[in-house]
Order: C-alpha cells, then structure tokens, then sequence
C-alpha cells in the first residue's frame, strides 16, 4: 500500500483544522487560560490545587463533534482518520488547552482496533474516555500494568510507562490494583484499563465513578494526572487477555502520533512567541533578534519544529494508509517531537532572559506542558531503541 | 513511501523514463568518478559525463517542459517526473549542472529572445558548460560587496577582477558573470552577463582543496571583453537577477533537469546501518551498541523529516507559508549529510584514517572524502550561518542583520 502524497489532508480536514483554531482563538486566548491557572504556586507552602476544567467548553467542543471524530460512521461517529485527528490535536496543543479530547481520541483509536463498538458508541453519546494502560514502572512497554484481574490499569506505578507495566491484575470480572500516569483523570467519565489475567493482558472499560483517582501533583499546569485505584471493580471486556497486546501495540502507533501533534502545536507557539518577544524586547540599542546569537537559536527552533511536524503527518498517514510503515513512522514523530518539546521549551526560557522563568511569563506554561508531554508515550531515546529493533 | 497519484499519461511517461534510464545506463568508467560533478577534471571523465548528458536530453529527461523553440521537448509538467526517475535510477549526475540548475532558470525568466534560442540548446546537450562567476576573494557570504569592473566601452564591456570557487571553471566554455557597474551604488551597482571564457584576458587556475580534489578554480579577468548584447536584464538590475540564479542554487526554484546526484539520503542511511551491522568491536557489532544505534536512528529520523518536509511543502494549509520549508532543504540537508559521514568515520574506528587510494580502505575511502566534501555543502551558495540569517528575516521577520 502507498500513501497520498498529500497525506490525505483533504479540504474537509483543512476546514475542520482551521475551525478548530478559530474557535480555540476565541473560546481560550492565552489570556483566559492563565487566569483559569491563577496565581503562583509555591513548592513548599503551596494550597492543593485543583484541576481545571471548562465543563461549558468541552460540551461546545462535544456539540461541534470533535469527540467523535475518528469513531466509525458505523457507530454513530464522523469516521475521519488519524489525519484528521492529528491536525485537531495540533491545535490543541498550540492552545495548551486542558480539555479530555487527547485522551478521547486516542481511546478511539484503541477501541477501534479492539472492535469495541459498545465502548464506541459511549463517546457518540458524550463520554469521554481515558486510557489507563500502564503500570507504576513508566516503562510504557505494553505488559506493564499493575491491574490484574481482579485487577490493574494501564500504567503500573513504575513511571516506565511501557504497556506491559499495568500493576493492575482480573479476577473474573472485577480489576485489582493500580493504574499510573493516567492523563486528564479528573476530566474523564471511563477509562480502558489493562489489566493482567494467567491468559495475558485484556482491556477493560470501567466508569471513573467507579474507580478511586487519587491526582498526583504534576509539574504540567495544562492537565492532570492521577494514579486510579481499583479494588473489585467490576468492569466491562473490551478486549480478551491474550488479544489486547496486539491491539494496544497497533493503537499505539495513532496514539504516539497523537502527543506528538501536540508537541508539535505547542512547539509552533513556543517559535512565534519568542521571535515576536525578540522583536520588540530591546538592549544595546537594538531589538535582540536582531542579533546572531538570538536569531539563529530561534531559527533552529522552526527547523526542529518543522521537522517534528512533516512527521506527524506522514505518521498519521502511514496509519491511515500504510500500515506496515505505521509502528516506524510513529516512532520517528514522538522521538522527533520529544526532541523538539525539549530544544524549543529551553530557547524558549532562556531567550527570554530573566522574565522568561518567571510564572508571570507565558512560557512556563508551555514550558512545563512540553516537559510532561516530552516523557509520556516515551521519550526520543526510548522510540529511537524502537526503531533500532524493527531495522 | 508515498508515490504521487499521477494521470495516466504521467503514468506512461514515468514508465518509460525508468525503462529508458534502466536499459541506458552507462557502464563504470575506467577511474571512478568523484563523488560530485564539481570534482570532474579528467578529460576522459568530461568525455563521458557530456556524452550521457546528451544521450538523456535526447531522450527527454532533461528540458523537458522547455519550449521547442528553444531546444526544449514541449511537455507540461513531466519534469518532475523526469528529475525524479533520473534520482532514483542511481545513474551519473549530470555534468553541466549549473547550465542546468542555474543558467537556463535565469535565462528563462531574464533572456532575450536571442540570448534564449543561442544558449540554452547547447545547455541542454552539455555542447558548453557553463561556470558561475559570483563569489570574489573579498566577497564570498557578503557577495554583494564584490569588486570585478565592468566599464562600458563602445558597445563593449571590459571587464577586470578576479573570481573564486569557481566549479568547472577548466572545462567552461562560459560564465554567469556579476560585475560593479557603479562603485557608487551597492546593490544596484551591479549588472549580471554572460562572458566567454575562450579569450585573451581570461586565466583559470585550479584551487586544490583539503580532499587533494582540484575541481574549485581562481579566474582572473584582464581587460575582458563582453559585448553588450551578452549583458542579461538592465544595467544595475545584476544583484536581482543574481537573486533568482541563487534561489535555483538553494533548490527552491523550477528545473529543467535533475542535478542528478549518485545517491539519495535514504540510501546513504542505510549503508550506514550496514557498516555499523559489519564492523565488530569488542567483539560485538557496533549497531548492537545503543549509544550508536541511537546516533544512527536520530539521523534516519531527520533524514525521513527533511523528504516529509519537501512533501508537505506542497500543502498550502500545512506549510506555514511558501517559502519557509524550501529555504531550509539545503540548510538541513548539508548539515545532517556531514553528521552522517562523520558517524561512518565514527564506527570504522582506526580503519577511518585509511583514505582514497589505500587497498585496506573501507569503501574505497569515500567516507573520508565524503565527510570533507559535505563542507561544500554548508559553505557553498550561502553558508549555513547566511542561511539562518534569510532564514530569519525572510519567514520570521526577524530584524535584518545587514
């Protein structure tokens, strides 16, 4: 199979891509996010802070269909591509909105591959979706959760964040156990759980009022994370132990992809601003982009940025399209996007000189959600080990 | 890797550019080309790189959308698909690459009708090669302080100075010729012509470079004569129609043929993989080293990034504006294609001192060669460092820093 030369980007995608940002312009200017992220936070003497949330936002996000996006048409959903979901999520993360849509959608992707249609046909009807798949190690190897059944989750408690670190075991039909590094807990109505049985690794859909979240306290202002503990929950098989490795190995390409579009929007923000505050920010008589030594930095944070970003899409294509070149291609996006979430969060910082690591400056926010979004789903090192196994 | 969904005439033609260049492909020559067409010295390398130039114009690889009328096939379209059979089929570059990259871009758009019907059939037919005349000793990145007089005489030009770098200068029969007009007036004190290079008053002598390559030359001019019918666009309009020769040169413009090069990026890649797969240390294979597999892999990486870049570049909602991803194709390419050998010498250990012409060499050397040769690549036709600059004034809008 080969791929569009144009990635498939039709003109419904870019429609779509370009709503997304005018509505995200509208409905969330900078402004607006940091006053939802309220004052400083001090380490040591700092109150508990709460997740925020715009209830009011997503339900307009939900009515404009971006939560069914990607689901079948066959399930009631718009049965648009990773492509489409990829350029959505771009826009996202150049907003650095909290909203549950990544996870939503990557849950898609996921639920797609296991056939899921019952899970499907609850985000057509508004639930979002999280994914808990890893285990306490954050070794994101597919056979980490920490779950058993009777229970464990996605990611165990070792922050490896590989699949197989799920510290969540089956019994029957109910999960014990603990799920790590589960993304926007908070905000979600379900999560898919891996969870290990003697038969191998299945996943499970369980409300989230049936589970205990306990939110860990992140770095990452933009979302939030829990670890989410079940103790005889009942849940729901959305894939057989034994089956659901396959399954997760294959969604992974569209979920990796997914964070990396992410990083990519994010990373677009970090560029523009710093060459806009390089503009106007004068010393030695001249505004300092003027300068080499400001200039070429930021001119290597387009580069990195753009490299990060012709990747994504050829990923979500791959996906799309080709996919016996989509595990590859997904591992070149996320390590290229780590790389470049961590290269343009620093020029970021350090080329806006003293106010640059204030939390006054905008900059720390995207800062801090790049550095979350650099080590979820792996970093570059981890996906480049990856690549070096499939060559 | 994607394929462009093409008509089915496109289809045909492509088909046929594969089978033509598969059944054409010339045999080995005696004394194996240098790596790149600028090396080319030898009279018998000459011979036989203007031979196959001329055997792929006939048939239609190169010219392909030009106008008959000036010695060109007369199709729409198909040159891309030519350029792009013509790379992947592996074949020997095309000799007369700045006649092709750079001469008849220019003259297209700048020519008379005149200077277009006499120049750019031999072009094609690598009957003249052509050499650029751009770059002085006192102005390489800063070209538009160069010095070389131009003084209208008559409906002559004489012209004196000298000019340097200068790629197939031994084998030229003409120049693209930057001269100052005007002492007075910097940017539009220069005019753009079109010298020969067989007459009195011209000297061309070879620049030996680090590799021990001789292609590079000085050309001195004393009291050379240009007459002014061979003068391209107005008087003082030299540094814009430079402009656009240039923009050919940084690979952003139209072609009429490929600058084929010998190898694509991704082929380089995997024959890193396998010198990385065959070498031992340690007792191991140095790819079973994750130290060097991860070099390797960010490489395979950004090398992937860069082809995604020239494909997105055609999307108008997703290229972030026309000329910010093509500006950065030689930029990124030159400095990942220097990683990249470096890398190779890198996993030869020791064995990477041994150099062209040494029987124990890996590769007959060319990785050595190679990694000296991508300087070429991040100095020539704007340093690395000029291309951060328009880089960041033309699509950032970064404040000039001349």
């Amino acid at each position: 199979m080969t791929q569009p030369r144009d990635f498939g980007f039709d003109e419904e995608t870019s429609m779509l891509k370009d709503a997304v940002k005018r509505f995200l312009d509208e409905k969330l200017p900078l402004l607006a996010l940091r006053k939802h992220l309220a004052g400083s936070e001090d380490p040591y003497h700092g109150e508990e802070r709460e997740p925020w949330f715009d209830r009011v936002l997503w339900q307009e996000m939900m009515e404009l269909g971006w939560h069914l996006l990607a689901v079948p048409e066959a399930n009631g959903g718009i049965g648009m591509g990773l492509v489409a979901a990829a350029a959505i999520q771009e826009e996202i993360g150049r907003a650095a909105c909290p909203c549950p849509l990544t996870n939503t959608l990557q849950s898609t992707f996921l639920l797609r591959e296991a056939n899921a249609t019952t899970c499907l046909e609850k985000i057509v009807a508004g639930e979002s979706m999280g994914l808990a798949l890893f285990g306490e190690d954050g070794s994101l190897e597919v056979d980490s959760t920490d779950v058993t059944v009777t229970g464990k989750t996605l990611f165990g408690e070792d922050g490896s964040l590989e699949v197989d670190s799920t510290d969540v075991t089956v019994t029957g039909k109910t999960l014990s156990g603990t799920s790590w590094y589960v993304q926007d807990a908070s905000k979600m109505d379900n999560f898919i759980v891996a969870a290990k049985s003697a038969a191998g690794i299945g996943l499970y859909c369980v409300p989230a009022s049936a589970a205990e979240i306990r939110c860990d306290k992140i770095v990452d202002l933009t979302r939030d994370q829990a670890r989410i503990v079940l103790s005889d929950t009942p849940a729901e098989v959305v894939s057989a132990p034994g089956k659901a490795e396959a399954v997760i190995a294959k969604a992974l390409s569209a979920i990796y992809t997914l964070i990396a579009a992410d990083i990519a929007g994010a990373a677009e923000w970090q560029l523009q601003t710093t060459t806009e505050y390089a503009k106007v920010r004068t010393q030695f008589d001249r505004p300092i982009g003027f300068f080499q030594a400001v200039k070429h930095p930021i001119v290597n944070m387009m580069i990195a940025t753009d490299e990060t970003r012709s990747l994504v899409y050829n990923a979500a294509c791959a996906y799309d399209h080709e996919p016996e070149t989509a595990a590859r291609y997904a591992h070149f996006a996320k390590s290229s996007a780590s790389d470049t979430a961590s290269f343009c969060s620093n020029r970021s910082t350090q080329l806006h000189g003293g106010i640059g690591f204030t939390w006054e400056a905008d900059v720390q926010v995207y800062h801090k959600r790049q550095m979350h979004s650099q080590f979820l789903f792996g970093d570059g090192s981890w996906h480049r080990q990856k690549v070096a196994q499939l060559l | 890797m994607a394929e462009q969904q093409l008509s089915a005439d496109k289809i045909e033609f492509q088909e046929y550019c594969r089978n033509w260049l598969e059944v054409n492909r010339p045999p080995p020559t005696k004394i194996p080309l240098p790596q790149a067409a600028y090396e080319v010295t030898s009279e018998d390398h000459r011979a036989y790189l203007c031979d196959w130039q001329n055997r792929c114009y006939e048939a239609g690889l190169i010219a392909t959308d030009v106008e008959k009328a000036y010695g060109g096939h007369g199709h729409d379209g198909y040159q891309a698909i030519a350029s792009g059979e013509v790379r992947k089929a592996k074949v020997p570059y095309f000799i007369n690459w700045i006649g092709l990259g750079m001469a008849a871009p220019t003259l297209l758009v700048h020519g008379t009708e005149e200077q277009k019907t006499r120049f750019l059939p031999p072009i094609f037919t690598a009957e003249e090669i052509w050499c650029q005349g751009f770059s002085e000793p006192g102005a390489g990145s800063d070209l538009v302080s160069l010095q070389t007089s131009a003084v209208k005489d008559g409906d002559n030009w004489i012209i004196n100075g000298s000019k340097v770098w200068t790629s197939l200068g031994a084998l030229s029969s003409w120049m693209l010729l930057l001269a100052r007009n005007d002492k007075d007036d910097k940017y539009n004190g220069i005019t753009y012509f079109l010298a020969e290079m067989d007459q009195p008053g011209v000297t061309v002598k070879p620049i030996h470079k680090m590799t021990g390559e001789a292609g590079f030359n000085e050309v001195f001019l004393e009291d050379v004569v240009v007459p002014d019918h061979l003068r391209v666009d107005e008087v003082g309009a030299g540094w814009k129609v430079a402009m656009s020769t240039l923009t050919s040169e940084r690979g952003a413009s139209m072609g009429v043929g490929a600058v084929a090069s010998s190898e694509s990026p991704l082929s380089a890649i995997h024959q890193v993989i396998q010198l990385a797969k065959d070498t031992k240390r340690n007792g191991k294979s140095v790819w079973d080293d994750p130290i060097w597999q991860d070099k390797i892999v960010k490489l395979y990486e950004r090398t992937e990034a860069i082809m995604q870049n020239s494909r997105r570049s055609r999307i108008k909602d997703l290229n972030g504006g026309a000329m910010r991803l093509p500006l950065q194709g030689k930029l990124v390419g030159s400095e990942i294609g220097q990683e990249l050998n470096e890398v190779a010498l890198g996993i030869m250990g020791a064995r990477s001192s041994l150099y062209v012409g040494d029987e124990n060499a890996v590769d007959d050397g060319k990785w050595a060669l190679g990694y000296m040769n991508t300087y070429t690549g991040t100095i020539s036709g704007g340093s690395s460092e000029i291309q951060r600059n328009i880089l960041g004034e033309r699509v950032l809008g970064l404040p000039k820093t001349k």
